[in-house]
């Protein structure tokens, strides 16, 4: 064992300096062209920075299309999901609780329309999406407490529905962020 | 047929395109032959010079597990001091605090041995000098450690009669800078202009639209991601690996992710047929495994897809198995990772496992349990190549015929080896899950930091799922958890870490000891008597025999665990 003991020392050495030092080092210094500069790609509304493209954040409010529950309160300081298995009398009791929720602040939707991933906690806390059905399900609501239309609602929708990668692969998807703050907008 | 099924489809047919040609050039970087890579030899020869390595002169077994054990230890004491006293070091702009002793002991042997469980979460437990200098560069270097391994099993069959089988610090070298570093670099650029962050900037504080005041973790966390992944390592930059949104921003990182994880073993698989000038034994291997695969991967297909029964109890109509999982990746590319990421060994997750349903959480165990379908970065083939041994003498003695492997005879001496090396899997974790269901059980109020009673996330049989996993998990080197256990304390650092640095060493050891000692016999040309290991039949056998060794022994403990869940919620 002895005679190999030097060597590895060296080549231990060697390799911290290219694995940990020069091969970050070049993939920040190319990250900078990427679009955010390899920090993260924002999103700015009036010159402030109000979230991050990817991550996803809070949206409780019932004028808001709201995103999915979340294990970590959508703080991305940290991340994770519930970790709750099916079986789990608490975590039925926080599912129901989660859909009679939903249906006190959705008046006019039936139960069995609820999308499955509405009342399911993500994996992450921080999932920035919906799927199509989950936002416009939300539609109704949101229509009566701004005074807009249902249909003008519903383009909005479908106007920031992102396809199935190459149009086959995947799921689709809406950005619950570029979709609220559009909907901000909206007159 | 749906988006996410077509998905599913596409991304593993792209594999097998990239990982066939990936396995030709392993050949041949190993053969030494021209490959386009050879620009770097010189850089190799300044590598070899300073280091005082001769590359020239070979070393049998003894002398490359003497190399290969040697440096590990480097690597564990150098891991353990840095983590312990990280916060001491630069890189730190979040102020994230020292690691404990028990912890840190647990960290360096999870990441030296290509684990990767994680009982910290990296938000807040690593500082990005830990992430670089010690998670990133063990990422590297325990991937090459396996190659490097099974690169002796490939000479020892390539030649007639030998004791010389290359040297340690050649193949390994050669992995980094051939492999891994080349393809790491075009994978984390790829992640950096999706989205991933690459910077070294610390956490940003932001107030979101609808006023809340929250911090977002970044940091150079793309070629953590690219690595963790082409070498079947695993460990997230942020605790909720790649379900994370900044680790795997969209479905195309998806694909890049889960395919950059498999198209290693798959190639070496190939590499191993081309190598040895047997091609045939090659596919036939790659066939064995791919069926492996499929019988894990179909029914958690199917379980996955259908739904969640209990959401139907509760009367909607929508039963997607969305908890844990995330919109833009969908239910069908998130059972397919789960049992990719578990027959691998990566033990990188795109969706929350402990949440998955229970006949998919049964296959993601038994994928950890047979671990040799396709399997981790070189030991995936050198488990499979104890089965195969096995199989050689079962087959041997039913038509009764000496069993011989490429020309050599098995003897007492090998099938001893293999046989013991089969049982230390089950051994290692059906004796930590006992153990830790009798404190659970007996001593549920001990006074520990967290007692036993307060490990689980779950109840009843669900919780015995999650003690099971982990063991199973650090056994198979595979990483990943059912996250929801309270890991993070002395009695599951210090068990977990023994049986994730016992995990590792023996199962390289024996294989290689094995193949040194056939490379070392006489070789017998073949005759019409000699026993056909590249066949279909011979395959089937061996499948067989991994199926029953793995049922055999797990099955007991699957019945208390997901099985018994399963019977109770459909």
């Amino acid at each position: 064992m002895k005679k190999y003991i030097w060597p590895s020392i060296k080549l231990t050495l060697f390799m911290v300096l290219v694995l940990a030092v020069l091969y970050p080092s070049l993939i920040a210094a190319v990250s900078k062209t990427a679009p955010g500069q390899g920090k993260g790609r924002t999103v700015t509304v009036n010159n402030k920075v109000v979230g991050y493209e990817n991550v996803g954040q809070n949206f409780t409010e019932d004028k808001y299309f709201n995103g999915r529950p979340s294990a970590v309160n959508y703080n991305a300081a940290g991340s994770g999901g519930s970790n709750k298995g099916l079986s789990n009398p608490d975590y039925q009791k926080t599912v129901l609780e989660r859909i009679d929720t939903f249906l006190v602040h959705n008046p006019g939707i039936k139960k069995e329309d609820i999308p499955a991933e509405l009342v399911t906690a993500s994996g992450s806390g921080l999932d920035p999406d919906l799927s199509p059905a989950a936002a416009l399900i939300q539609v109704k609501r949101i229509a009566a407490i701004r005074h807009l239309s249902e249909t003008k609602l519903m383009t909005l929708v479908s106007d920031h529905i992102k396809r199935p990668l190459l149009g086959v692969a995947g799921p689709a998807k809406v950005n619950v962020l570029k979709l609220n703050i559009a909907l901000d907008t909206l007159k | 047929m749906n988006s996410e099924i077509l998905g599913v489809i596409l991304t593993f047919i792209v594999t097998l395109v990239i990982a066939f040609p990936l396995g030709k050039y392993i050949s041949k970087v190993f053969q030494g032959e021209r490959v386009i890579t050879d620009f770097l030899n010189p850089v190799e020869r300044f590598i070899y010079r300073i280091c005082g390595i001769d590359p020239h002169k070979e070393m049998n077994w003894k002398q490359h597990m003497a190399a290969l054990l040697s440096i590990n230890f480097v690597w564990l004491i150098y891991a353990f001091v840095v983590l312990l006293f990280q916060s001491h070091l630069p890189l730190n702009p979040d102020g994230n605090p020292d690691m404990t002793p028990d912890l840190a002991f647990n960290t360096a042997i999870s990441f030296l041995v290509n684990c990767n469980l994680q009982h910290y979460s990296g938000e807040s437990g690593v500082t990005y000098f830990s992430q670089l200098f010690v998670i990133t560069f063990l990422q590297f270097v325990s991937a090459a450690t396996g190659v490097a391994a099974v690169a002796v099993l490939f000479r020892a069959f390539a030649e007639k009669t030998t004791e010389k089988l290359g040297n340690f610090f050649v193949f390994f070298t050669k992995t980094i800078t051939r492999i891994l570093l080349p393809l790491s670099i075009i994978m984390a650029i790829i992640l950096a202009f999706n989205g991933t962050p690459a910077s070294f900037d610390g956490k940003d504080s932001i107030v979101t639209v609808q006023g809340d005041s929250v911090q977002v973790s970044r940091g150079p966390a793309a070629g953590m991601i690219a690595i963790k992944h082409l070498g079947t390592n695993g460990g997230g930059w942020y605790g909720a690996n790649s379900a994370h949104p900044l680790e795997n921003p969209n479905y195309f990182t998806n694909m890049v992710e889960i395919i950059a994880q498999v198209i290693l073993p798959m190639a070496l698989i190939f590499a191993f047929g081309f190598f040895i000038r047997r091609r045939k034994l090659g596919y036939i291997i790659f066939g064995v495994m791919t069926v492996g695969m499929l019988t894990l991967m179909i029914p958690t297909l199917i379980s996955e897809m259908s739904g969640n029964p209990v959401l139907g109890h509760m009367g909607l109509k929508d039963i997607s198995a969305m908890e844990g999982k995330e919109v833009r990746l969908g239910v069908a590319a998130s059972a397919y990772w789960q049992v990719m990421t578990t027959i691998i060994s990566t033990g990188s997750i795109n969706s929350m496992h402990d949440s998955s349903m229970p006949i998919s959480g049964a296959m993601q165990m038994l994928g950890m349990m047979t671990n040799c379908f396709y399997g981790g970065k070189g030991v995936g083939l050198l488990n499979y190549f104890i089965f195969l041994i096995i199989a050689v003498f079962i087959s041997g003695l039913m038509v009764g015929r000496t069993p011989e492997f490429m020309g050599r005879k098995v003897e007492a001496r090998e099938m001893k080896i293999a046989a013991i090396i089969a049982l230390f899997h089950p051994f290692l974790i059906l004796v930590g899950t006992a153990l830790s269901a009798y404190f659970a059980a007996h001593h549920p109020q001990m006074a520990w930091s967290v007692q036993p009673s307060a490990w689980f996330n779950n109840p009843s049989n669900h919780g015995f799922s999650e003690m099971l996993y982990e063991y199973t998990s650090s056994s198979a080197n595979n990483g990943s958890g059912f996250e929801g256990l309270a890991d993070n304390n002395i009695f599951w650092n210090i068990t977990t870490g023994v049986v994730m640095i016992l995990g590792r060493f023996i199962p390289i050891i024996g294989p290689v000891a094995i193949a040194g000692i056939l490379a070392k016999k006489k070789y017998i040309p073949e005759s019409a008597g000699t026993l056909q290991t590249d066949t279909a039949t011979f395959g089937i056998m061996t499948y067989a025999v991994i199926m029953i060794i793995a049922a055999l022994a797990f099955f007991p403990a699957l019945t208390l665990g997901p099985i018994a869940e399963y019977f109770q919620s459909y």
